[in-house]
Parts: C-alpha cells; sequence; structure tokens
C-alpha cells in the first residue's frame, strides 16, 4: 500500500517532469523524486543509503542545478511548448510499453524478486529520462534526462541491493554526484560561450 | 602492488592539483608513467607465470585478458607522458590562441596543472576497469574514464571542443548508465535466494553458475551491456561522439582515448560475451557482435573516404578497427586471438598516429588534410613516420595489424563464414584507397613555399611515435613466444 | 414510491437551494486570501432577488430566440443535473448510456447561449461566441475520455453492461471503493474533472468572472446585452453547472457510506469550490493559446489513468 503510494507518486513526478516547459519546475521534480526513492530505500531497510540518497539526490543535484539555473537568464529556461506535448505523448507510449512489457517478462522470478508495479515504473522512469535527453533541445535538460533515467536504474536495483552491496551504490551515487557536477561545470561553460543552453547551436561538428 | 598501481597516479594527480608548478607536472607525469608501467609488467609477468595476484579481497585481481588491456594502457600512457612534456611546453609558448576551425576567435587553455591531474586521474580511472573481476566495481571506472577524460577534451578552451566535451560527455554517460541497466539484469538473471554472489569475483561465479541463470534476463542484460559499452567503445551506429572528441582534444588525449580508453570500454562487453557464452547463449552474443562489427566497418568506410580533417579521419579509423575487434571477437577461435593482438596494435599505431597529428597540426595550423602538403620537406621525421603509421593502420605489410588483420581473415574462413570473409576484405580495401588518398597527399605533394624547412623537429614529439612506430613493426615480423601464449590464453576466455 | 426516491428528491432540492452557495463560498476564498473580508456569503441570492424585480431591455436587433435562450439553457442544465447521482443516491431516471444525454444536454445548454450571442450582432459576443465554442468542443473529447476510463474499470470490476454505462455507477461510490482498494491512479480522474470543471464554468485560469475587458473574457462577454430576469436565469443556471460538475469530483472521491456519505458529499462540493477559490487567487489567467495546454494536461492524465487501469 504503501509502496505503492510512492511508486504512484513517482510515476507522477515523471510525467510532471515531461510535462512542464520551465526549468525550474524540472529541479523541484528531480527533487521529488530524489526524496520519493529514498523512502522507498527506507522502506527496503537500507538506512545508509536511505540518508546517502536524500543527500545527494534530494537535496545535493537539484541544488546544483538551481545554483546553476540561477545564473541563466529566465527567458532561457522555457522549453518549446510544442516540444512538450510530443514529450508527454511520447512518455505515455513509454508506460503502455513497460507495462506491457511487465506482462510479457512477468515470471516466478520476477514475482519473487520485484513487487508489484516496481519494474514497469522503473522501466518508465528510465524511458522519461531518455525522452528528456533526446526530446528537448536544452543542456540542462538533458542533465536532468539522465538523473531522472539513472533514477530509474536505481529503481530497478532496489529490490537486488544486499547490505554487502551498500558500497557498490555508494559509489554509484559518487559516481552520478561527480558526473552532475562535471556537467554543469560544463553548462556554466556553454552559456558563457554560447549565450544560451540550446544544444541546437551545436552544429560546428559534423561531417 | 595493485592498490600502488592506482594510489600512484591518484596521489600524483592530487599533487599536481594543489602544488602545480609547470616544471612538477612535467616532472611527475613520466615518473608516474614509468612508475606504472614497471607495476604494470610484473603484474602480467605474474599472470603470465599462471598466478592471480590479489588484493582489497579480491576486488583487484587481474585476469590474462584485463591485464592484456591494462598493459596496452600503461605502455601508451608511458610513451604520452613524454610527448606530453614537449607539447605542454610549446602550448605555454603560445599562450593565447586561435580557434581555427569556427570563428577565429581567441581561447586560453586550461590550467596545466589540471590537465595534468587529470590524466593521471584518467590513468588510475582505466587501471581500475581493467584490473577488477567485479563487475559493477568495473561499471563505476569505467563511467569515472568519462568523467576525468571530459575535462581533458576541453583542454582548449574554444566552442568547438566545448561542444564536443559536451557530446562525449552526455552520450557517453547515457551509454554508460545503460550498461548499468545491463549490469543490474545480469543480477536478476543470476537472482535465487539459494546462492549469492560471494566476495568480489564475479565474472568467475557468473561463468560458473551460468547455467542456472535465466536465460530471457541473460540475453536482455548482453543487450544492454553491449548498447551502453559500445557507446564508450565507439561501435556505429553508437559512435556519434567518437570523431568530436577525437578531433577536439589536444592530440595526446587523443591517443590515449583512441588507443586505450576504447580497449577498457570493450572490456566490460567482453565479460558479458564471457557470461554469454558460459550460458550456451555465446551463438546470439558473437552474432550480434559480428553485426556491429561489421556495421562499424562499412559506417567507416563511408566516412573515412572523402573525409577532409585528418584528426576525424583518424577517429573514424578507430571505428573501424573496433568493428574489427568486435568482428574477430565475435567469430571466435584463431580470429578471436587474432583480435586480441590486433587490440595491442592497433592502439600503438592509432597512438602514434594521433601523437604525429598533433605536430602536423601545431607546425600547418589547420585541421584539413588538403591544406597540409609537401611533409617530407617542412618536418622530414614526422611525414616519415606518418606514412610508416598509414601503412601500418591501413593494414600493410611488414607492420603488425597486417598480421592480425590477416589472422582474423583466416579466422573468418575457418569458421566458413565466405560472405562475411569478402565484406571485411572489400570494406578494408576501401578504407586503405580512402586513407592512402590523404595521407599521402599530405606526405607528398608539392613543397610550400611560405614554410621554411623546419631544421629541428623537437626531440621529445618525435621519439615516442618513433619507438611506437618500432614496435609496431617488430611486432609485424617477429611475435614473441611468451607474447603470443599470453595473448592466446586471453582469447581463450572469451572463446 | 420508495424512501429511495424522495431521498433523492431532497438531495435534488437541495441542490437547487445552495448551488449559489457556491459562488459565495469562491468568493470568500478568494477575499480571505486577498486579506479581504469580502461580499457577504448570501451575495448571489440577494444578485438573483435583485436582478428578478428588474425590467428587461433587450436589443431590437435580436429575435425571440434572444429571449429563450436563458430559459432553455437552465432546463438543459437542470435536466442533466437530474441524470446524475446526488448524494450517493442512484438517479430514478439513470439509463445505460445517460451519460452521452447529460453531455449533450449541457451541449444543448451551451448551444442556446452562443446563438442568443450572435443574434445580438455584437462583434464582442461573436467573438466570445467563437470561444465558449471552441474551448467546449476541445473539452468535450475528455470528458468522454474520462468516463470510458470509468467504465472499463467497472466493466473490468463485473457490473454488468448496462449498469457500467450509467452515471449512477460511475458516480455512485463504487469508483471510490476501486481507489481505496489501492487502485491509486484513479485518484487522478478527479483531478481530471476539476480542470473540466475551470474549462466549463469559465473560471480562472481559462476564463476571468470577473474581468471587464471584452476582449478577453469568454463568458461574461457572450451575456453582455442579456438583463433582468434572464440574466438572472443565466446566473443560476452557471450555479448549476457549477454544481453539477462538482458533484461529478465528489462521486468519484466520496465512497458508498450512507448517511456519513452524503455528508462528506456536501463537504466535498464546498471544498471543491474552496479549492476553486484558491487556484483563482493564485494563478493568472492563462493566455488563449496555452488553454489548450491545460487541456492537453487534463488529457494527458485521463490517458494516464487509461493506461494503467487497462494495461495491467
Amino acid at each position: 500500500m504503501f509502496l505503492n503510494i510512492c511508486l504512484y507518486l513517482l510515476v507522477l513526478s515523471n510525467f510532471l517532469l515531461l510535462g512542464t516547459a520551465r526549468v525550474v519546475q524540472m529541479t523541484k521534480y528531480t527533487a521529488l523524486q530524489g526524496f520519493l526513492l529514498a523512502i522507498l530505500l527506507f522502506h527496503f531497510g537500507h538506512t545508509v543509503l536511505t540518508v546517502a540518497v536524500l543527500l545527494i539526490k534530494g537535496l545535493v543535484l537539484p541544488g546544483l542545478l538551481w545554483r546553476t539555473l540561477k545564473k541563466m537568464p529566465s527567458e532561457a529556461l522555457i522549453c518549446p511548448h510544442r516540444l512538450v506535448a510530443i514529450d508527454v505523448i511520447a512518455g505515455m507510449a513509454g508506460l503502455a510499453f513497460a507495462i506491457w512489457l511487465d506482462g510479457r517478462l512477468g515470471s516466478d522470478l520476477t514475482h519473487n524478486l520485484f513487487p508489484e508495479l516496481f519494474l514497469p515504473l522503473g522501466l518508465t522512469t528510465l524511458f522519461c529520462g531518455l525522452i528528456l535527453i533526446i526530446g528537448r533541445v536544452k543542456a540542462i535538460t538533458q542533465v536532468i534526462g539522465y538523473l531522472a533515467a539513472e533514477n530509474g536504474i536505481f529503481l530497478l536495483g532496489m529490490p537486488l541491493m544486499t547490505q554487502g552491496t551498500t558500497w557498490f551504490e555508494l559509489a554509484l551515487l559518487l559516481d552520478v554526484f561527480v558526473a552532475v557536477f562535471v556537467m554543469g561545470i560544463a553548462i556554466n561553460r556553454i552559456s558563457d560561450s554560447f549565450a544560451s543552453m540550446d544544444v541546437d547551436h551545436f552544429r560546428s561538428l559534423r561531417d | 602492488m595493485l592498490i600502488a598501481l592506482i594510489a600512484i597516479p591518484v596521489i600524483t594527480g592530487l599533487v599536481m592539483i594543489f602544488f602545480g608548478k609547470a616544471w612538477l607536472c612535467r616532472l611527475l607525469l613520466p615518473v608516474t608513467a614509468i612508475l606504472h608501467t614497471t607495476l604494470t609488467a610484473c603484474i602480467v609477468r605474474e599472470v603470465s607465470l599462471g598466478h592471480t595476484p590479489t588484493a582489497l579481497s579480491g576486488m583487484l585481481a587481474p585476469d590474462a585478458l584485463g591485464s592484456l588491456f591494462l598493459a596496452i594502457a600503461s605502455l601508451l600512457f608511458l610513451v604520452v607522458s613524454f610527448y606530453a612534456v614537449s607539447y605542454l611546453a610549446d602550448e605555454e609558448r603560445i599562450g593565447i590562441h586561435t580557434n581555427i576551425l569556427l570563428d577565429h576567435g581567441h581561447f586560453t587553455n586550461q590550467p596545466e596543472r589540471r590537465f595534468a591531474a587529470f590524466l593521471c586521474f584518467f590513468l588510475a580511472s582505466m587501471s581500475l576497469g581493467t584490473i577488477t573481476p567485479h563487475m559493477g566495481v568495473q561499471w563505476v571506472s569505467i563511467e569515472a574514464t568519462t568523467l576525468s577524460s571530459a575535462p581533458l577534451i576541453y583542454f582548449h578552451r574554444h566552442k568547438s571542443s566545448l561542444e564536443a566535451t559536451w557530446k562525449y560527455l552526455i552520450i557517453c554517460s547515457v551509454g554508460i548508465a545503460l550498461a548499468l541497466l545491463g549490469n543490474i539484469l545480469l543480477s536478476v538473471a543470476f537472482y535465487s535466494k539459494e546462492a549469492q554472489v560471494e566476495g568480489f569475483d564475479q565474472v568467475a561465479w557468473f561463468v560458473a553458475h551460468a547455467k542456472q541463470a535465466n536465460p530471457t534476463w541473460l540475453i536482455a542484460a548482453f543487450v544492454f551491456l553491449l548498447v551502453g559499452y559500445g557507446t564508450k567503445m565507439g561501435l556505429a551506429p553508437l559512435h556519434n561522439w567518437l570523431p568530436d572528441a577525437h578531433s577536439q582534444a589536444p592530440s595526446l588525449v587523443s591517443a590515449l582515448l583512441s588507443g586505450a580508453l576504447l580497449n577498457c570500454a570493450m572490456l566490460g562487453l567482453l565479460r558479458g560475451h564471457q557470461i554469454m557464452q558460459a550460458a550456451q547463449l555465446g551463438d546470439l552474443s558473437s552474432k550480434m557482435l559480428i553485426f556491429f562489427g561489421l556495421f562499424s566497418l562499412a559506417t567507416a568506410a563511408v566516412f573515412i573516404v572523402g573525409q577532409g580533417h585528418y584528426k576525424r579521419m583518424l577517429a573514424y579509423s578507430s571505428v573501424e578497427h573496433m568493428g574489427i575487434l568486435a568482428l574477430g571477437i565475435g567469430m571466435g577461435g584463431l580470429a578471436c586471438q587474432g583480435a586480441m593482438f590486433h587490440a595491442l596494435v592497433h592502439s600503438c599505431t592509432k597512438c602514434l598516429l594521433f601523437l604525429l597529428s598533433g605536430n602536423i597540426l601545431a607546425r600547418y595550423h589547420t585541421y584539413s588534410s588538403y591544406d597540409v602538403r609537401g611533409m617530407r620537406w617542412t618536418m622530414p621525421w614526422t611525414g616519415a613516420l606518418w606514412l610508416a603509421g598509414f601503412f601500418a593502420i591501413a593494414g600493410s605489410p611488414p607492420f603488425g595489424l597486417f598480421v592480425s588483420e590477416l589472422l582474423i581473415f583466416k579466422g573468418i574462413l575457418a569458421q566458413g563464414s565466405t560472405l562475411i570473409a569478402v565484406s571485411y576484405l572489400v570494406l578494408l580495401a576501401i578504407i586503405f584507397v580512402g586513407l592512402s588518398v590523404a595521407c599521402l597527399r599530405m606526405v607528398q605533394g608539392s613543397r610550400p613555399l611560405d614554410m621554411p624547412k623546419s631544421p629541428q623537429e623537437p626531440l621529445l614529439s618525435v621519439l615516442p611515435p618513433l619507438v611506437l612506430a618500432l614496435i609496431v613493426l617488430t611486432l609485424g615480423l617477429w611475435i614473441p613466444d611468451p607474447l603470443w601464449h599470453f595473448l592466446e590464453r586471453a582469447a581463450s576466455l572469451v572463446g | 414510491m420508495n424512501t429511495a426516491f424522495f431521498s433523492y428528491l431532497a438531495n435534488l432540492a437541495l441542490a437547487l437551494l445552495l448551488a449559489p452557495l457556491l459562488f459565495g463560498v469562491i468568493n470568500r476564498v478568494k477575499a480571505k486570501v486577498a486579506g479581504r473580508h469580502g461580499k457577504p456569503l448570501l451575495q448571489t441570492y440577494y444578485d438573483l432577488a435583485k436582478l428578478f424585480r428588474k425590467s428587461e431591455v433587450i436589443s431590437p436587433t435580436t429575435g425571440l430566440f434572444f429571449q429563450l435562450a436563458p430559459a432553455l439553457q437552465l432546463v438543459a442544465i437542470l435536466a442533466a443535473l437530474c441524470l446524475l447521482p446526488l448524494g450517493g443516491n442512484a438517479s430514478p431516471l439513470a439509463f445505460a448510456g445517460d451519460f452521452l444525454l447529460a453531455a449533450y444536454l449541457l451541449g444543448l445548454g451551451r448551444f442556446a447561449m452562443i446563438v442568443a450571442a450572435l443574434e445580438t450582432g455584437s462583434s464582442f459576443e461573436g467573438m466570445g461566441a467563437s470561444r465558449e465554442a471552441a474551448f467546449s468542443a476541445l473539452a468535450e473529447p475528455i470528458f468522454f475520455l474520462a468516463i470510458s476510463v470509468l467504465t472499463s474499470l467497472h466493466l473490468d470490476l463485473g457490473e454488468t453492461h448496462d449498469w457500467a454505462f450509467s452515471l449512477s455507477l460511475l458516480f455512485g461510490g463504487q469508483s471510490a471503493g476501486a481507489w481505496l482498494s489501492g487502485k491509486f491512479e484513479l485518484l487522478l480522474l478527479p483531478i481530471v474533472f476539476f480542470l473540466l470543471l475551470l474549462v466549463e464554468n469559465s473560471r480562472i485560469p481559462v476564463d476571468d468572472p470577473t474581468t471587464h475587458l471584452e476582449l478577453t473574457m469568454i463568458h461574461e462577454v457572450m451575456i453582455l446585452d442579456h438583463s433582468g430576469p434572464n440574466l438572472a436565469l443565466i446566473l443560476y443556471a452557471s450555479a448549476l453547472k457549477l454544481w453539477f460538475f462538482a458533484s461529478l469530483v465528489a462521486g468519484l472521491l466520496v465512497p458508498d457510506l450512507g448517511a456519513m456519505g452524503f455528508l462528506l458529499w456536501i463537504a466535498v462540493i464546498f471544498l471543491v469550490a474552496c479549492a476553486i477559490g484558491l487556484v483563482e487567487s493564485s494563478m493568472a489567467r492563462l493566455r488563449l493559446k496555452r488553454v489548450t495546454t491545460f487541456l492537453g494536461g487534463a488529457c494527458a492524465m485521463a490517458a494516464l489513468v487509461l493506461i494503467f487501469s487497462q494495461m495491467r
């Protein structure tokens, strides 16, 4: 029951991510996803990881994004609405596909391992992240998409975590943290030298 | 010893960041490289004697395959570190550069100490990735290679390199994230209440218990590993970041990316292949590897012919050779041994060529192979080595790549797949023509009148490529028995 | 004639009596949020009484239909309200497919108002009419999509074919039982209906009922030429329409609890009014172009529920 509510909220946060054109809003939803992941981890009894995820995915990474956004002009922080609509539709397709896949793959193995809804929702989160990476033109939305995709993968890995693998999950979190940090620096550079964050400006390198 | 292998570069990197005088960096780089190579040599010797050195309760335990790639990475880093000394001195002398690709705007470089430090971190993460038998640690370290090499690509702080860095970061990070999903699916496939992985030797455990794995999930896991690590490795059609990053990075970084990093990424893929084979699904994974291999060859052939940008040309040549590697490994048997040898010689040759391209760029200030003419007058050493490197990379005798490509060809024939063999030959021929047009034009051609004959090319910019050229030449003429046995052992792990 | 019938009649009477109070609640909430005291809660009743006492001014360009339209709209909305289950009691008029009739009765009322607005020959009112037509045309498919989600849900739960197509079942408490038993995706549907309420009743962020710029208005501009008792009818009709949509939301949220359920139901309806007040005080009116995005969001939510409930 509790688990289900969290999972529903997670999928809702994905669609909010896909459905909003304002990047500032998107960072808030990213933080929401971090909190939800932390709650789920707590539910599974990984206390150390709960704290780590809460700190890194719930606070530090959205904070980093937020700080990056602060330096941007406000008109640079709106995505084209046409793309938003397409993204939402693509996200729906992703959700439908994930649920279908879950029905196809469902076996004793998965039922033992994954609680109900876990597998399709993890996949949906991954898809939504990928859609954000491909479907928006801004560098920062690509980072947000990367985070969402990573959240989805993290969710899928959650039932497999044991006390013995905590070190690995921490290393993984550190990696993601450094990745977003480096990307944040790169975004600052991009907005400095291109006077915009749109990846559309990247067209000097091609064959 | 194994811990030192990673600790030494990390510590020197930190030292460089915090006390980074230019002379210190230039001194520490070769010293680190020499230490690292010495340690690597010891490890490789032990592994070749049949021992498995372990450290950190088994988290570091190189097998033949891993230590082969470790040796390649270490050797290239050694060569590059000497080259870097002269390169960095040269860059410092110039100071403010002009962006010749985009808008002729001016730009400066990143601080040298940061560059040198990230080179060391890059080495450390590559070493970790090659010597661990735990796929999770390997994943973490390969992601770390992405992150530590991104600042290296952005050494020249201008728009084009920023674009390349961004593409590299996003595409590779997402690819690697998919590889993580592959790792998770792998764990799902092996999930059971009774047996859990003990210790860190995941690969061996997976191979030993492969029969109990759920085949559907195992295949899904391999597909994701293939897509994930394939992105990093530069297999077409996932190679988009590769030409951009290689053309915009400083030449010595391109050399390391192409020669060492791509191999490390391939290692992750090979682990998946190893497990698939143990689970009797090797046919399927081989087919996928062969398909991606041929597709990469074809893509490279299309883009190399008529390519006017010589660093991009080299980058596409890397795509080609990664394709050959995937093809050889997918074929198995003799082709697989050939592929192991190919990895070694290709890395040396590509490193050689990229280092030379740095020399050319410094002298001619252009990326266009049409504007580079008469290298044999203006820079005779570089010109001669460039020619040798071209013959080597295109696979002509008497260089090592000829032997390895021939071995792979024989392996394909031995499997009886004539169609693949023919397309392999045809694609190689096309690429040979494409490369030769550009390379010969650069070396020969009329002597550029406005450019005086340079009496001295800096020793450190020519000596490292020369050493590599000699290695490739020697390996083409004579493969030492111990080396061959070692390659055979590495190849036997993946078929 | 049994008790169920009488209690339904009592509920209907209550709806007719309390509907204008919803406007009072909305205004009071908005005033409180803005830090004012606000109009009296019963202001709409006073307005109605005043308007009924006044005489009417009729433009010479209009015809007979202009005078009939308000009454027609009121009757249509009243009839639609009679098809809804009220306070947990199924409507005595319920039949399979009555949601179609309800939707088109609302459509008929709107049609009457649009034609009346066009009859005045004023360009402002024509503009308002065209906007009203456009937005309601966009809102209607979403209404049907949401209804079809509910229908398929109840068919899955094992209802008979006839009954599952009736508003009295869909909004009669069983739906709430479904989400209470773990189908949390259904909780998106009340939000969808709430968004539809905002669109259909011309509330912020789609339309601003208090604006005085004819160029930006939708509903208010259509009734500029009405006055006296006819304006009172229009005002009362829009109150009933608000009650209709609020009871759709309440019907999904309140489970079947008997007498307790009835009180809860009334409470939810007034909570919806409070929510409208809160939305209106926290948001600005959207640009006309953006209304489609707003409706698209509602549509996406309904589709999300459909995917969730049907694919599993």
